[in-house]
């Protein structure tokens, strides 16, 4: 199935909760839908026998600036041999997406990262702890507005 | 009779002993794990009842590095240190995707040069994973044999850009040197000579009895549970999944050579076992070196740097470009704002992806085993943190 097509069915389906579908312009096409209906799209893509989008290929946390963060699903189908781009943003002040952990068993540590990295916080996410950085790290370094501390742990930060 | 597998277990006084659940730490610096990862194990008596990773020990924050580079091509030496034994693959990953945000084509020599070289490095990736691999099991001696060859590849890279391990050697456009004279000649000589040298490694490792007794039937993966948890190179092949980046989603110039993906077919136990995981690895070197020959015989002359761009300023995009690297389905996820400096670059690196399904298939195992599942994933800890 063309981009086109997924996200024509998108459209069908969830209506309003589908923002914004950008198919030509960009290098790759994407499909934005709002933040609360993120995991029945996920559902929908991966069980829809038509779609078949069983495999989560990459999932980021971006910070967009202008006090946005967004995360983006990269998603594959294995039978289907088709992929498609689904955006979410969220306002800085509220990051909260509901967590795709049970639609694909792989989010599970790549929430953990964007959690992590960029600051989002995946309700619903079973295990939701820092993943590369120590558990007491300050900030969230991948955000626009990171500053290195000074110190760390009463330790100087060399540079 | 009584049940002795439900009864309390006495002591010689008939008092019955406490049984709790135990709290182990494996690693960080333990030989086994392959580097620096802590892995918490909850086991009852010799079974494993839960695996807890810990990674992070290596992380340097790579996309934050790569957003402070002032240009495109000064990212590409930390592409080399995030997965260190396979160096060449990290880069050709991220020169394609860079390419493909500019929308440049390279030269068809490029192109060969880099084949070849990503194939040699396959080859080298897979002789530590192998041998290493041997080493966690208790067999020292095939990975003497192992490394033997791996200089050979070595020497080869040292050859034409001079260093052995971390190259910088495929830029955004181009490499950056040509071939030097006679590296063909000694290419092929190579390739002659690592094709008996397979059989070889089957004699003194694949095969062996005490191997096989420990990874037949050990950490089986099922092909839906390895998709589901994204798992990719050799390890969703080893769950018998028939899926090579190179023919299902070709990138470069990978559709002109004729080559067969292996996966595993259970035959010394279950489809998606460690033994399974490991000869998908050994069968791919030869495959590797059916492609390296190919590429040998095809390479046309031509000038490695003409298309290498002077100043790297692509339009805004975005671009997801993905590659198999050794250890599978290495993706670049690389946000340009326009400027000359990436916005955002995430890399989605195949060891993390792949380590994260390690509490599925350890779950209900010996500890000992929890040992043959883990060097059988083939993570490489700078890569899993990068």
């Amino acid at each position: 199935m063309t981009s086109q097509e997924i996200s024509e069915k998108l459209k069908a389906q969830f209506g309003d909760a589908i923002l914004e579908v950008k198919i030509d312009g960009v290098l790759d096409p994407y499909v934005k839908v709002s933040p609360l209906s993120v995991k029945s799209v996920g559902l929908f893509l991966r069980d829809n026998p038509d779609i078949q989008f069983d495999y989560l290929m990459c999932l980021s946390g971006v910070d967009n600036g202008k006090d946005i963060l967004g995360v983006v699903y990269h998603l594959y189908s294995m039978t289907k041999r088709h992929k498609i781009t689904i955006k979410v943003d969220v306002p800085k002040a509220q990051a909260e997406v509901p967590s795709v952990q049970s639609v694909w068993a792989s989010a599970n540590w790549h929430e953990r990262e964007a959690y992590d990295m960029v600051g989002i916080v995946f309700t619903g996410h079973p295990d939701l702890r820092r993943i590369l950085l120590p558990d007491d790290y300050p900030g969230y370094p991948l955000r626009k507005d990171f500053k290195v501390p000074e110190f760390y742990q009463g330790m100087k930060v060399p540079y | 009779m009584p049940d002795t597998l439900t009864a309390p277990i006495k002591t010689s006084t008939g008092r019955a002993l406490r049984t709790e659940e135990m709290v182990i730490n494996m690693g960080p610096q333990h030989p086994s794990t392959h580097g620096v990862l802590r892995l918490e194990l909850v086991v009852d008596g010799e079974i494993v009842v839960d695996v807890i990773p810990h990674i992070g020990y290596l992380h340097r924050c790579f996309e934050k590095h790569a957003e402070h580079m002032t240009n495109y091509q000064q990212v590409i030496p930390y592409c080399d240190r995030m997965d260190y034994v396979a160096a060449m693959n990290m880069e050709l990953g991220y020169a394609l995707a860079v390419e493909k945000l500019l929308g440049i084509k390279v030269p068809d020599r490029v192109e060969y040069i880099r084949v070849i070289m990503a194939e040699l490095q396959r080859i080298a990736s897979h002789l530590i994973a192998a041998g290493t691999y041997g080493l966690d099991i208790g067999a020292f001696t095939p990975f003497l044999y192992m490394f033997r060859d791996r200089e050979r590849i070595l020497d080869l890279f040292e050859t034409t850009c001079g260093a052995r391990l971390l190259y910088n050697y495929i830029w955004v456009g181009g490499v950056s040197h040509d071939l030097p004279p006679g590296f063909i000649d000694k290419a092929k000589a190579f390739c002659k000579y690592f094709r008996p040298k397979i059989k070889e490694y089957n004699d003194l490792l694949t095969f062996n009895e005490i191997f096989v007794k420990r990874t037949a039937n050990v950490g089986v993966l099922p092909a839906d549970v390895a998709i589901a948890y994204g798992c990719s190179g050799p390890m969703l092949r080893g769950s018998g999944v028939n899926w090579d980046l190179r023919r299902d989603d070709p990138y470069s110039i990978y559709d002109r050579f004729q080559w067969q993906p292996q996966i595993g077919k259970g035959e010394m136990g279950t489809v998606g076992d460690c033994w399974d995981r490991y000869i998908v690895r050994i069968r791919e070197m030869e495959q590797s070196i059916n492609i390296i020959e190919q590429a040998l015989e095809q390479i046309p002359e031509g000038d490695v740097m003409s298309a290498i761009p002077k100043r790297i300023r692509p339009n805004a995009g975005e671009v997801y470009v993905r590659t198999e690297s050794a250890r599978g389905e290495l993706g670049y996820y690389i946000i340009s704002d326009g400027s000359t400096s990436p916005y955002r670059v995430k890399a989605r690196s195949p060891s993390f992806v792949n380590l994260s399904v390690l509490p599925e298939i350890c779950r209900g195992s010996m500890i000992a085993d929890v040992v043959a599942i883990t060097g059988s994933t083939d993570i490489v800890l700078g890569e899993v943190d990068r």
